[in-house]
């Protein structure tokens, strides 16, 4: 697109749960995280559970869990089987997050993969130390 | 011939089966508008991996090395049907149709010397399935404590099948379901889920030629599994609306015929008391005329 926007779409199974133009979106995928502005080529890839970061949307952290992303044409398309808003967690479900990212620790097999599980469980636990001082889940940044 | 206060006691009968009915349908109605939201919040993720898959397995179109799923297993002697319906009845004809559809399937197969076996997710598909195939039902999901159907109670079906696939049980997969077209129509379809099938997106102009991240085949082995899920929980979303549309229906129509039965009974009602009342006129008059 001309203004360097991306147009990002982020959707689980259950509803679409972001889909709005923005300036950058950073993707955790399979191998590496990759951030995607205007303009990109076209990418498929896999994705590794954890954060999407949105820069200039509504929302700029969201946690996603099993699924892929599509990068075609200033669309980014990320289909995740759990995905959503870090904002919108609340304690249980930081739980169950926090307990499958930790099962991803002890699955993951070389330094790089759990290094990268690892990460998630940290985020989540900051998440959850966040949570806890606000009453209300209200996430500026990890 | 009813006496007047048997006619009277059928008329209160049948006006609080109307009310009850009439609840009913009201119920259905709000619970369809969910349901029918819920359905059409599903539609693009199970959309855009169709159109992902479709994209990705036209490369393996006929190769050797393609995966399982995608392939088959080279045979197709036993069938796994999974037959969809839902927990409740009192929703017109949507549970048999669902269940004949897929009982005709499994006769034919069988008449063909396949051997046939049989996942029942819901109830009332259960009911009538296991007294024909009883022998056939390998299991039976039933979804009746799950108020609102997730994606989880999907993967977990998901999974079922993937274990039994993968331990070799069956070569073919077909599921069974509604698919719900409106309110007053919902239609019995059957779907192959292994090997995958996927409906090829016409309107696509040109393949865009993507980097994947990792291999394209490694994308694939990961997202078949996924799309078993994703069709059962399409599928059981639109078993949801169906289900609801149908009940929908089927309680305004006994409304209305609740109606048509009080009216008819008030009719005989007014007759008899009126025939009543003109016997004891004639007594009182014929008895006068006695004196």
């Amino acid at each position: 697109m001309a203004d360097g926007n991306v147009k990002v779409e982020i959707v689980s199974p259950e509803r679409l749960v972001l889909s709005e133009n923005v300036q950058s979106v950073t993707i955790p995928g399979q191998e590496g995280n990759f951030t995607v502005l205007g303009e990109h080529a076209p990418v498929m890839s896999v994705l590794r559970p954890g954060f999407v970061m949105v820069e200039g949307g509504s929302e700029n952290l969201v946690y996603v869990r099993g699924g892929f992303a599509e990068v075609s044409d200033g669309t980014v398309t990320i289909l995740a089987e759990d995905a959503r808003p870090a904002k919108q967690f609340n304690r249980q479900e930081i739980e169950e997050a926090l307990a499958k990212a930790q099962q991803d620790v002890s699955a993951a097999n070389g330094a790089e993969e759990t290094e990268a599980a690892q990460l998630v469980v940290d985020s989540l636990s900051n998440l959850m130390t966040e949570v806890e001082h606000m009453g209300s889940a209200i996430v500026t940044g990890l | 011939m009813p006496s007047l206060k048997d006619l009277k006691n059928r008329i209160s009968s049948v006006t609080s089966t109307q009310k009850i009915t009439k609840a009913m349908q009201m119920v259905a109605a709000a619970k369809l508008r969910k349901a029918e939201e819920l359905a059409a919040a599903a539609r693009p993720y199970a959309g855009r991996m169709n159109d992902v898959l479709a994209g990705l397995s036209a490369a393996y179109a006929g190769r050797d090395d393609a995966p399982r799923l995608l392939a088959g297993t080279g045979s197709d002697q036993t069938h796994l049907l999974i037959v969809a319906t839902a927990e409740r009845g009192l929703c017109g004809g949507f549970n048999s149709n669902i269940s004949r559809l897929a009982r005709d399937h499994a006769r034919k197969l069988m008449a063909a010397g396949k051997t046939v076996k049989i996942l029942c997710v819901g109830k009332k598909g259960h009911d009538v399935l296991k007294r024909l195939f009883a022998d056939q039902i390998v299991d039976a999901v039933t979804l009746r404590e799950v108020k609102q159907i997730g994606y989880a109670n999907a993967q977990a079906i998901g999974e079922k099948v993937l274990a039994m696939f993968a331990n070799g049980e069956f070569d073919v997969a077909t599921l069974f379901y509604s698919k719900f077209k409106s309110v007053i129509s919902q239609e019995p379809t059957a779907q192959q889920l292994i090997p995958a099938a996927f409906e090829a997106n016409e309107d696509s102009a040109e393949p865009v030629s993507y980097e994947y991240e990792p291999g394209e085949e490694a994308i694939l082995n990961d997202l078949l599994p996924r799309n078993i899920s994703v069709q059962i929980f399409s599928a059981l979303l639109e078993n949801g609306a169906g289900e609801m549309g149908a009940k929908m229906s089927a309680m305004d129509n006994a409304t209305r015929n609740a109606g048509d039965m009080i009216r008819k009974l008030q009719l005989s009602y007014n007759r008899q008391r009126q025939a009543q009342i003109t016997k004891e006129l004639i007594e009182i008059i014929s008895g006068a005329e006695a004196l």
